[in-house]
């Protein structure tokens, strides 16, 4: 975190808060989260929007785990070669996490940082939650 | 803007929201001043890491390096003393396939051993605030709240995810924490001693071709022994002059003896796991059994065996989620072990899940060794499933078990605790207690009792094993 200590520094938003989307365990143990829209979040942005992103990021990790012809392949051939090679290849997962990581930061450029919040990646939460952090918007428009 | 309920967020407490990955932050400095120390020095759970975070296993190795020698050993012995007759009077493949199957087996008991089992980090202070508030929203911070469980709908079933008070978050479904080694493990096994680690959803698939594995070469080297001392003994000279001409021989025999029935039947039933998509840990407790008398099944299995079997061992390997090489920015408090709100309640006690099992185990340590350090009992370990408590007749095992541990003679039968050590052989004492455990209940309960008979077969490795073990936690 920057040095400064003044909230009013228009480079450091102070945050307000953070909202937590939960996991939806209806469809079992994948990876999937809530879509339902917080309310917190109703003041700033669209919920056809964050509807949108939630849907997309639980569509992204259904593919991560997906179990289909390629990952059937991946499996036997692991097996046989005693899971040696998941210490030189990328496994499926981590391809399409990098696609995650990826989506993540361009919806934050596109849709989130312009309205003051932050989504964070949710494996660097464990898969646990999807965290949006809310930043203070007084600092906005006052030139300092 | 908007109101805050709960106690105000100090923004200087928070690592800084920039998306930027923690090593491009300042990060935080070890001891010296200037390392930027890694998340794995500061992680709360009860493991050791090794290779700067590249290896884990818990933090107690149980008895690991037992099976790592066992294994080293029998497999050398076979090499030395029996290929080189068997090469000569049969066909070369023989050491070729024993050297094929002992290599499969050492690398897959490595990786289910060094392998994060599927280790969920704990909550940080904002989310456990949050969850908090959501379940306490009365407010109430004066007493403990009672156990917070949540209900989720999976597959028309009602399953009950549990609170976890040590990681402060909801469980997912088959998620367990694991006493041992302080950890919410994904889709819990049980916990190994003979392989020193977790069995959860990341190194389930390693620990199944482990032990798959590990039958194959037992039932190998048994068979090439057998032939190795058939064909010396041929020509009326005899079992003993067969034995002393290859001393090494008798060793290998008894070994692969009484542990090629124990680490068949753990595959066996490891293979039925698999087949019908549970965990030790749901079978142990009869979670889709439908003990409470409802109609219960199984809703994580898809009913079918080819699929079930492809999504336990063929499902993309999941990625670890601890992070155990990243780097701590310089502003995080470093999670310390959750021991803040450690409640010195049955429910850590009936979270240990080491895979012991074996009631005829149990028996026959019972009547021989009165020295008994056991893993720990696979107790009710508090799963994201409804009321483990309810199984009292095991519950109250484990923290017998646990008092017993380091001596007692355990008498419970009916416990799938402690696992008794004394089982000779490549450490599938745990296996095959499990494997008996978990063959139909009613057959194994009657085995149960009289079950010191087997026991007296056993009775010198069991004495020397006994003692070996006794240190065993």
């Amino acid at each position: 975190m920057a040095e400064t200590h003044s909230l009013q520094d228009l480079q450091q938003p102070a945050v307000s808060s953070k909202v937590f989307v939960q996991r939806d365990y209806s469809s079992g143990t994948i990876c999937k989260f809530q879509t339902k829209f917080p309310s917190e979040l109703e003041s700033r942005m669209d919920k056809q929007q964050f509807e949108e992103t939630m849907q997309s990021l639980n569509n992204l990790y259904a593919e991560a785990e997906k179990l289909g012809g390629k990952s059937y392949l991946e499996g036997c051939l692991a097996c046989l070669t005693a899971y040696t090679i998941f210490l030189c290849m990328e496994t499926h997962y981590e391809k399409v996490l990098k696609k995650i990581a990826k989506y993540i930061k361009d919806q934050n450029e596109k849709i989130y940082a312009p309205r003051g919040l932050l989504l964070t990646d949710p494996i660097e939460r464990g898969l646990r939650v999807v965290e949006i952090t809310i930043f203070e918007d007084r600092n906005i428009g006052s030139g300092r | 803007m908007k109101s805050r309920e709960y106690q105000q967020i100090d923004p200087k407490a928070l690592p800084t929201p920039t998306q930027s990955p923690p090593s491009h932050q300042h990060q935080a400095v070890g001891d010296d001043g200037r390392t930027p120390r890694r998340k794995w020095e500061v992680f709360p759970g009860k493991n050791r890491f090794f290779c700067d975070g590249r290896i884990m296993m818990a933090r107690q190795s149980g008895v690991f390096p037992l099976t790592l020698g066992l294994i080293l050993v029998t497999s050398g012995l076979f090499f030395i003393f029996d290929c080189p007759f068997l090469v000569k009077h049969l066909t070369s493949c023989i050491p070729a396939i024993g050297g094929v199957l002992f290599v499969f087996v050492l690398i897959t008991l490595l990786q289910t051993s060094f392998t994060d089992p599927g280790i969920l980090p704990r909550a940080t202070p904002e989310e456990a605030a949050d969850i908090e508030r959501q379940i306490d929203d009365t407010g109430n911070a004066s007493y403990r709240p009672p156990p917070r469980t949540k209900e989720v709908l999976i597959n028309q079933q009602v399953i009950k995810l549990k609170y976890c008070f040590t990681c402060k978050m909801f469980r997912p479904p088959r998620t367990s924490h694991c006493s041992l080694c302080d950890n919410c493990v994904e889709r819990f096994d049980h916990h190994c001693p003979w392989v020193g680690n977790c069995v959860g959803k990341r190194n389930y698939r390693f620990f199944y071709t482990f032990i798959v594995s590990l039958s194959f070469l037992t039932a190998f080297i048994f068979g090439c022994v057998t032939t190795h001392l058939a064909l010396r003994a041929k020509g009326g000279k005899g079992l003993m002059f067969a034995l002393q001409e290859s001393p090494g021989s008798a060793v290998e025999l008894a070994i692969c003896f009484f542990s090629v029935w124990s680490i068949l039947g753990l595959s066996g039933f490891h293979t039925y796991l698999v087949a019908s998509n549970l965990t030790t840990n749901e079978d142990i407790k009869g979670s889709w059994s439908g003990k409470s008398g409802e109609a219960v099944t199984n809703p994580y299995s898809h009913k079918n065996i080819f699929i079930n079997c492809c999504s336990v061992l063929c499902v993309p390997m999941p990625p670890s989620l601890i992070d155990r090489r990243g780097f701590l920015p310089a502003d995080e408090p470093a999670q310390t072990s959750g021991v803040d709100l450690e409640l010195p309640n049955p429910n850590t006690k009936s979270d240990i899940n080491v895979c012991v099992q074996g009631p005829k185990g149990l028996l026959e340590s019972a009547a021989l060794t009165p020295l008994l350090a056991t893993s720990c009992p696979q107790g009710k370990p508090q799963t994201a499933l409804p009321c483990p408590e309810n199984t009292s007749a095991l519950n109250s095992d484990p923290s017998l078990e646990l008092s017993q541990r380091c001596g007692g003679t355990h008498h419970n039968s009916k416990t799938y605790g402690s696992t008794s050590p004394p089982l000779p052989t490549k450490g599938r004492l745990h296996k095959h207690k499990r494997a008996s455990s978990h063959t139909p209940r009613p057959t194994f309960d009657d085995h149960v009792s009289p079950s010191s008979h087997d026991g007296n077969h056993r009775s010198t490795d069991r004495g020397h094993r006994g003692a070996k073990f006794a240190t065993l936690q």
